[in-house]
């Protein structure tokens, strides 16, 4: 462990230099590969158009709903890059965050000095049974998808265990749902930007009992890209500060949620969130926002109790008490999460990382979180199989 | 269609097979030849006696592609009696309401049908255990 430390003191800092995002929402007009291309063009623009060494792309459904393997090479060449390094990174909803480490790791190694990392989801071209299915690999395929499991069911099972063993309020979970829309109002790239009550909920149509509307994300399609570098000593020649990747890891576990010790314990997340923690040597006090997983709402109170902000059992607590708003303690999707944002599959943990960049460089607009500076964001696959966290820091003096 | 892959799994499917560490006793299934719990070679045969009780569940009404027939459906994690948990859908559910905590028992039942000219998968469900219910 100490070894390791000493090796780390003498890394030069990893950057995120640049960043880009297309809204979220129904692109009929834009294929995968222009989607991707919007937000690569805005990164490479938002970082004086430098040109990357390394292509990461995260992606989850391609291959199932555009017939399209081999995702980076594709992008690579539309992108008028061909020729460099590309690869595509899988690893379900949290595919985003994995694509980012490895392009840390690269960069961290000396091989590579500039990399961008670009997360695509296109599901609108094909029917919701379709892309139900699509969803549905993520799980257990012999164990759990064949028995006819959703993502939405994954998350209902998980919902009703987590109300059955804890004393909470009816509609405690309502208010993950009402900080997000509140957040997305004034997020321009958002899907919904419509404020909710907790009226709203508490008259929602159920999806899959007790998952109603507004515990369930919506899926859509978008592209979100960061520019890296690794830090050379030369001054910052850009109009904003730099955001250094402070920590990072990557943790999986048993892909069924039935194969885990206790499914409503996120073990990776915890996981890899302490190792975070440890790497950067901070606290969770130190945390002035929490990117989480929130595709359902009971995954944003499992990830804060997973993590350490709330104790087992008591997740749906710092929604209720409004903690996790903007100007609580522990802010969370600050620009409006999966849940109003909009999740875009595997290229969500991308959209969470430029997000959670534009807080710390003060770029935030409307939504800027004060003195934000430092960000811890994680995003999970399937129900938790993957979890990837980074923890990404102001550089002062910038 | 997949038929290589169904009938590699249709022991632990039909049956409920599964495997017992030879070294800390866990029980495991489905047989994956390295114990969860200790991380030893595990692959003595171990035959589970189909009954459980409902840790969760769900109906599902947005069915995923191939699945739509049977919607709305209700599906289930099952803690079976001897330790693992496995995901099931329930059935001859009758008038009863299902609750977290109700004994259950496996039955094999048709799980999917792949079109008109499709194989028929078949596999482990759960329907309510009356018998234990009414005992205890």
């Amino acid at each position: 462990m100490i070894a390791m430390e000493k090796k780390k003191k003498a890394l030069s800092d990893i950057i995120i230099v640049g960043i880009g995002m297309t809204p979220v929402g129904e692109h009929w007009g834009k294929s995968i590969q222009e989607l991707a291309l919007d937000a690569i063009t805005a990164a490479r623009s938002d970082a004086a158009g430098l040109k990357p060494q390394a292509l990461f792309v995260a992606n989850m459904l391609a291959p199932y709903l555009s017939g399209q393997t081999q995702l980076a090479a594709l992008l690579a060449d539309f992108a008028g890059l061909r020729g460099i390094e590309a690869v595509t990174l899988e690893a379900a909803g949290a595919s985003g965050g994995v694509a980012l480490r490895q392009a840390y790791l690269a960069l961290a190694s000396g091989l590579i000095d500039t990399a961008l990392v670009v997360g695509v989801e296109k599901v609108t071209d094909r029917s919701s049974a379709e892309l139900e299915a699509a969803l549905s690999t993520a799980s257990d395929a012999d164990h759990e998808a064949v028995h006819g499991i959703t993502s939405t069911a994954q998350a209902a099972i998980l919902m009703r265990r987590y109300i059955y063993e804890n004393n909470m309020p009816a509609d405690a979970l309502a208010y993950f749902s009402i900080n997000a829309h509140t957040n997305a109002a004034t997020n321009p790239n958002a899907m919904y930007r419509r404020t909710i009550q907790i009226e709203d909920y508490t008259h929602a149509s159920m999806v899959s009992e007790p998952v109603n509307m507004f515990d369930a994300a919506p899926i859509a399609d978008g592209a979100a890209a960061l520019f890296l570098v690794r830090d050379d000593g030369s001054p910052n020649m850009l109009p904003h500060p730099r955001v250094r990747i402070a920590a990072s890891a990557a943790i999986s576990t048993a892909v069924a949620l039935h194969d885990r010790t206790d499914p409503l314990e996120l073990f990776t997340s915890a996981e890899s969130s302490k190792l975070t923690l440890q790497q950067a040597g901070l606290k969770h006090d130190d945390i002035d926002l929490f990117e989480l997983h929130d595709q359902y709402s009971v995954y944003a109170a499992l990830s804060l109790e997973a993590v350490g902000f709330a104790e087992r059992g008591q997740g749906w607590r710092l929604a209720l008490d409004g903690a996790i708003s903007r100007g609580g303690r522990i802010p969370i999707c600050t620009f409006g999460g999966s849940k109003a944002r909009g999740d875009t599959g595997g290229a969500t943990g991308v959209y969470q990382l430029a997000e959670a960049t534009l807080q710390l460089q003060g770029r935030a607009g409307e939504n800027q979180i004060a003195n934000a500076k430092i960000a811890m964001v994680q995003c999970l696959g399937g129900a938790g199989a993957t979890a990837a966290t980074h923890i990404l820091e102001l550089v002062d003096g910038s | 269609m997949e038929a290589s892959r169904h009938w590699r799994l249709k022991q632990e499917r039909y049956t409920l097979m599964g495997e017992i560490c030879p070294h800390c006793k866990e029980k495991i299934f489905p047989p994956r030849d390295f114990c969860p719990a200790c991380g030893e070679d595990a692959r003595n045969l171990f035959q589970f006696n189909g009954r459980g009780e409902v840790y969760s569940f769900t109906t599902v009404y947005q069915a995923p592609a191939g699945y739509e027939e049977n919607a709305p459906y209700t599906i289930a994690l099952v803690r079976l009696e001897e330790g693992p948990m496995l995901t099931a859908q329930l059935t001859d559910m009758g008038d009863e309401t299902v609750e977290i905590g109700m004994p259950v028992e496996m039955v094999t039942r048709r799980l999917r049908s792949d079109g008109e000219r499709g194989m028929l998968v078949y596999g482990y469900k759960f329907r309510p255990h009356l018998a234990r219910a009414i005992s205890a």
